[in-house]
């Protein structure tokens, strides 16, 4: 096959793969995520598992050592045995608590801990990066395959550095698009999930043909196989040695829940536990169909290929040596795929892991101390954006160490013993994930100790000598050494985890995070938040520079409904803030999440009382019945909204006693002017300029009652629902236009800076175009009265929203208006701080509403924006009922 | 009534504390027309002080003030530990209609909108 | 009446035994998978000592996919069991209404 073809081909399957992950990306963001959610495509997302080192190594494993590459297999298949309660327990936990890696579950269990993280994904980095430089090795050695046979010099120059930087751009594109609540990446999943189609068909594929093309069929396959182990020059090393045997099984099946890359896809992927269902035998059966004729081609490729040939290419090498070009590019797609998938997938888990514990933290914990501590607030700046480009760098760092690593080893053989060596390191979790999962016990200081131990002796006994930096002790002839390595780690480790959890004494939030863990009930935070209303505010401003404007006041507004309350602003309830955190926590880790909450909400250190109270609450939650719960919630929700009705009730019977003096001022102010310089105007001795002076103060102050007076009369037909409208097709653009101009009128001293996005704004919409920029005009005229900042800025936004029409986002720069207020501002006469300067009555806002009620939608005020911000929303088409009564 | 050396701080006959432009105008106009020294202050904000400073003969305080009411301006100037200035006539202007509360420490109500003659005589009154 | 808390114990009794199997399941593959090289690796390592350890893996997973099924039916069985007891519990009004849809 010649060379280009191979290179065209492989570029086109690397498009094939862009097109793939750009289409689930957008089908998913249209929220079609059914068929990405299917259970088919988790288990084949699952086979990430299977790298190029178990696609090609396997073969070269087992010409080597027989049946032992089985382990890598087998170990899975006993953890899939185990899916019903133990998956799916970790999956549910996990999923619970918005879990984003294997450190930030293990930092969650112990206490939202940060540095047990960043101690995590110290020794997940360590294990990943020679890992990640097999992987290239890999590519590059299957393409130099291909180019032996191509005349012109070596091609292959740099071809390590082209896929390393390709698999950085892809893992960027499709990793890091946005910073999700719950981190999913539908796009890499379905073309991890198509990957693992073409790793499984290719080897099957090249099975068949050695089966059925090469050997006579499974029988004299079997005969062949069964001469070849008695074959003592050829078999030299398949005795199975049951040490070894057992911790290479222990080890791999640790790996498949502890690997960054495997527990990004297991657990973080996962939309629930019910996948595992299907999951739970599918991957055993996927790993034992890539290992069926694993076996056989290691036979044949031994008999056919000359002696020096390298097993672990015998999967190309045999297809290449019988002339079967498409079967060997199938081969080599397999390999690649094996290769990039688990590089793409490796490097979105530890670029979350590196950016949420080890870079946010950091950034965090400088700007607090710039900030000198005590303005808690003040943080303005987008942390998504400082998020993703973490996130972005880390990828590029951590593909681009794994490739360092490669150039530097110089592609030696000492890469192959590098799956297992990232197996065993990342092992050394594992008695610290089991504990924290199984017992209650089992706390911080011994998860520190179990983990800390085990990392030193697996750098000293198995990392280091296999990067050729010191040699492992001499040990008798009869003891295989990685064996004995693995054994003591792990022993040690365990004994030093559970040996400190005995003598440690958790902290309270620990106790709490470790009760909700090993029971798996719902964790619920401390109530020694300050229970006011006016810390929601801050909290949302924080979630919006964690998720964005939208997402989070979607998710502040659903809480908010949850209580029974209306607005954005939910009550500080300790299921709230616990709901609220974990949330935060899917996106930059639980303990960040905590810190962040902790300081925004100005949470207390918590109590042991504070913990038997809510641990009373947690065990009186577990015992409630399904029905009873459900009947509490209602109650109270009614009880809320009862609460809130009456709230406004009472506010509304003192606005109306007020509202008859406010009348009265405003009729009474004009018309004191009016009849004060008529007076004056009677008097005999006036020079001609005073005269016209008094006569014109005498007609704007007759304007402004008649205005008033408009207003009145405008506000009174549209309550009385006897407005009529006339609808039409209007451009949101062309309105905006025209408001911004009228309104420039108002204040036309003051320089705004207008931030739209004139695009978007070109939105047709069936409305009635005069009252709409009758609202426009009064809430952009407000925004240039009261916006109080030094260079004000005025945002408008238009965005089409999901299945409900359009919203106009009108935000300025300002100070706001307080929570206490928001709620009134709607009301007549209830303007704010400045009255009479402004010039109007007060009844800007309520005539608004009223105009926007009257056309099928809303206008309310976006708390936690950075200044004051209304919400313009428009129906998809105009109420039916005032459709009707226009007509009349 | 003012020797001519001090002329320079010659005391003030009324300070009007009003927001409304048009209406202090007229005010200022009728009231200067008379003979009266008038200066304004046009918000809540700072009125108290304003009275401390120029320590006027009358004070004619708008009830509906931005930032601080009326009513706050006068409890206060009452409660002053000076008696000569907490002693100061205050003439109240509501556009409430009559009978608004915080009028009872005023020495005259005048409601909204008044006659002239009937603020100048009250003026007069209040002064001489 | 009496009949259907019967079923419903029934129900849970067989998806609970059915729990047990599957906690026992990742041992007895442990086992499966470990005993025979401890016991005879001589015999595992021979070219028919693969073959049948891999019908014997085979078996294994089989077995995982019959358990799970069964555990997925039980669970079901359960929840429409106590979906139907809880709509007993709705009291003669409701039970009512059903016979006459019967009839």
């Amino acid at each position: 096959m010649p060379f280009e073809a191979l290179v065209a081909g492989c570029l086109a399957y690397v498009a094939l793969m862009f097109a793939v992950a750009f289409a689930a990306d957008r089908a998913a963001a249209r929220g079609h995520v059914r068929w990405l959610d299917h259970p088919l495509v988790y288990t084949l997302s699952l086979s990430v598992y299977c790298s190029a080192w178990t696609f090609y190594g396997a073969v070269g494993y087992a010409t080597r050592s027989g049946l032992e590459f089985a382990t890598i297999y087998l170990g899975p298949t006993i953890v899939c045995a185990g899916a019903w309660w133990g998956l799916r327990r970790l999956v549910r936990v996990a999923r619970m608590h918005h879990v984003t890696s294997i450190a930030d579950l293990i930092s969650a269990r112990f206490g939202k801990s940060n540095p047990l993280a960043a101690l995590i994904t110290l020794i997940a980095l360590i294990a990943a990066t020679p890992y990640i430089a097999l992987q290239l090795q890999s590519v590059r050695l299957s393409f130099e395959v291909f180019a032996t046979d191509s005349p012109q010099g070596n091609p292959l120059q740099g071809i390590g550095l082209w896929v390393a930087a390709g698999l950085a751009l892809f893992t960027i594109l499709f990793g890091t698009r946005n910073l999700a609540a719950d981190e999913r990446h539908h796009g890499v999943v379905t073309a991890i999930a198509l990957e693992a189609v073409v790793k499984l068909l290719a080897f099957l594929a090249l099975g068949v043909f050695v089966v059925w093309g090469l050997a006579d069929g499974p029988v004299d396959m079997m005969r062949r196989i069964s001469a070849a182990s008695r074959d003592a020059e050829f078999s030299e090393g398949w005795l199975l040695k049951p040490d070894r045997w057992t911790a290479l099984i222990v080890v791999s099946a640790a790996a498949l829940v502890t690997l960054p890359r495997m527990f990004q896809v297991m657990v973080v992927e996962a939309a629930d536990e019910e996948r595992l269902h299907v999951a739970g035998w599918a991957f055993p059966a996927y790993l034992f169909a890539m290992s069926l004729f694993v076996l056989p081609i290691a036979v044949m490729g031994r008999h056919l290929l000359p002696a020096d040939a390298n097993p672990d290419l015998f999967v190309l090498t045999l297809p290449i040596a019988a002339d079967r070009d498409f079967l060997a590019f199938l081969v080599f797609l397999g390999g690649f795929s094996a290769a990039t998938s688990m590089v793409v997938v490796s490097a979105i888990a530890l670029s979350t892991m590196i950016s949420n514990h080890w870079i946010v933290p950091g950034w965090l914990a400088l700007r607090r101390r710039a900030a000198g501590n005590d303005r808690p607030d003040e943080d303005t700046r987008d942390v998504r954006g400082f998020v993703l480009n973490a996130r972005r760098i880390a990828i590029v760092a951590v593909v681009g160490a794994g490739w360092v690593y490669h150039e530097a080893s110089g592609g030696a053989a000492a890469l192959a013993a590098m799956g297992l060596v990232a197996f065993t390191g990342m092992a050394q979790v594992l008695p610290a994930m089991l504990g924290g999962l199984l017992w209650r016990g089992a706390n911080r200081r011994g998860a520190y100790a179990g983990v800390g131990t085990g990392f030193a002796l697996w750098m000293i006994m198995i990392f280091l000598p296999s990067v050729g930096v010191g040699v492992m002790p001499g040990l008798p002839a009869d003891i295989d050494p990685l064996a004995f390595s693995i054994f003591v780690s792990l022993a040690v480790n365990t004994l030093a985890f559970v040996g400190c959890s005995l003598f440690g004494f958790p902290d309270p939030v620990e106790r709490l995070q470790g009760l909700s863990f090993v029971s798996s009930v719902e964790p619920i935070r401390h109530s020694r938040m300050r229970q006011s209303d006016d810390r929601a505010e801050p909290l949302l401003a924080m979630s919006r520079r964690v998720w964005g404007a939208d997402a989070a006041l979607r998710f502040f507004q659903a809480e908010a409904v949850a209580q029974g309350k209306s607005g954005y602003l939910p009550d500080l309830t300790p299921r709230f803030l616990t709901r609220l955190e974990r949330k935060l926590s899917g996106t930059i880790g639980a303990a960040t999440a905590h810190a962040m909450i902790d300081r925004v909400a100005g949470g207390a250190a918590l109590t042991v009382s504070d913990l038997l109270q809510v641990a009373d609450e947690a065990q009186r939650a577990k015992e409630e019945t399904q029905r009873l719960e459900s009947a509490t919630t209602e109650l109270a929700r009614t009880a809320t909204q009862l609460r809130e009705v009456n709230e406004k009730l009472t506010a509304l019977s003192v606005q109306k006693d007020a509202f008859l003096g406010q009348i009265s001022h405003e009729l009474r102010t004009p018309m004191t002017s009016v009849r004060a310089f008529s007076e004056i105007l009677m008097t005999p001795d006036l020079s001609e300029a005073e005269r016209r002076k008094f006569a014109e103060i005498i007609h704007d102050e007759a304007a402004r009652l008649t205005r008033l007076l408009d207003d009145l009369l405008d506000l009174s037909v549209l309550e009385s629902g006897r407005a009529r409208m006339s609808y039409g097709v209007v451009n949101l653009h062309d309105l905006i236009v025209r408001a911004l101009s009228s309104a420039s009128a108002t204040c036309p001293e003051r320089q705004f800076t207008i931030d739209r996005d004139i695009p978007t704004e070109h939105l047709a919409v069936i409305t009635d175009g005069d009252r709409l920029l009758q609202v426009l005009i009064n809430v952009i005229s407000n925004a240039r009265k009261y916006c109080d900042a030094d260079r004000p800025v005025l945002s408008i936004h238009v965005r089409r929203s999901a299945g409900a029409g359009a919203h106009i986002d009108i935000i300025d720069n300002g100070s706001g208006i307080d929570g206490a207020r928001q709620s009134l501002i709607f009301e007549k006469f209830s303007r704010l701080n400045d009255p009479a300067r402004a010039g109007g009555a007060g009844l800007g806002l309520a005539i608004c509403r009223e105009i926007m009620l009257a056309l099928g939608g809303d206008i309310s005020y976006l708390p936690g924006q950075g200044g004051a911000a209304f919400r313009i929303r428009l129906p998809v088409k105009p109420p039916l009922n005032s459709g009707a009564s226009s007509g009349e | 009534m003012n020797p001519k050396g001090r002329a320079a701080q010659m005391t003030l006959d009324i300070l009007m504390i009003e927001d409304e432009p048009n209406i202090a105008e007229a005010l200022r106009f009728i009231l200067t027309r008379d003979g009266w020294r008038v200066d304004l202050h046009h918000d809540g904000m700072g009125g108290i002080e304003q009275i401390r400073r120029c320590r006027p003969r009358l004070v004619i305080l708008d009830l509906m003030l931005p930032n601080r009411s009326g009513a706050e301006i006068l409890a206060e100037l009452r409660a002053e530990s000076d008696l000569a200035l907490a002693r100061t006539p205050v003439l109240l202007l509501t556009a409430r209609g009559q009978g608004a509360e915080g009028g009872q420490q005023a020495d005259i109500v005048l409601a909204k909108p008044f006659a002239n003659d009937e603020l100048r005589a009250t003026v007069r009154d209040l002064l001489d | 009446m009496p009949e259907r808390p019967l079923f419903l114990e029934r129900a849970s009794f067989r998806r609970r035994r059915l729990g047990d199997a599957a906690r026992i399941l990742p041992v007895l593959a442990a086992l499966v998978i470990l005993a025979p090289v401890w016991w005879v690796p001589a015999l595992v390592s021979s070219g028919g000592g693969a073959t049948a350890f891999f019908v014997l893996w085979a078996l294994l997973i089989m077995a995982i996919r019959v358990l799970h099924r069964a555990l997925l039916r039980a669970e079901a069985a359960t929840m429409r069991a106590q979906a139907e007891a809880m709509h007993d519990d709705d009291g003669p009004a409701a039970r009512d209404k059903d016979g006459t849809h019967a009839v």
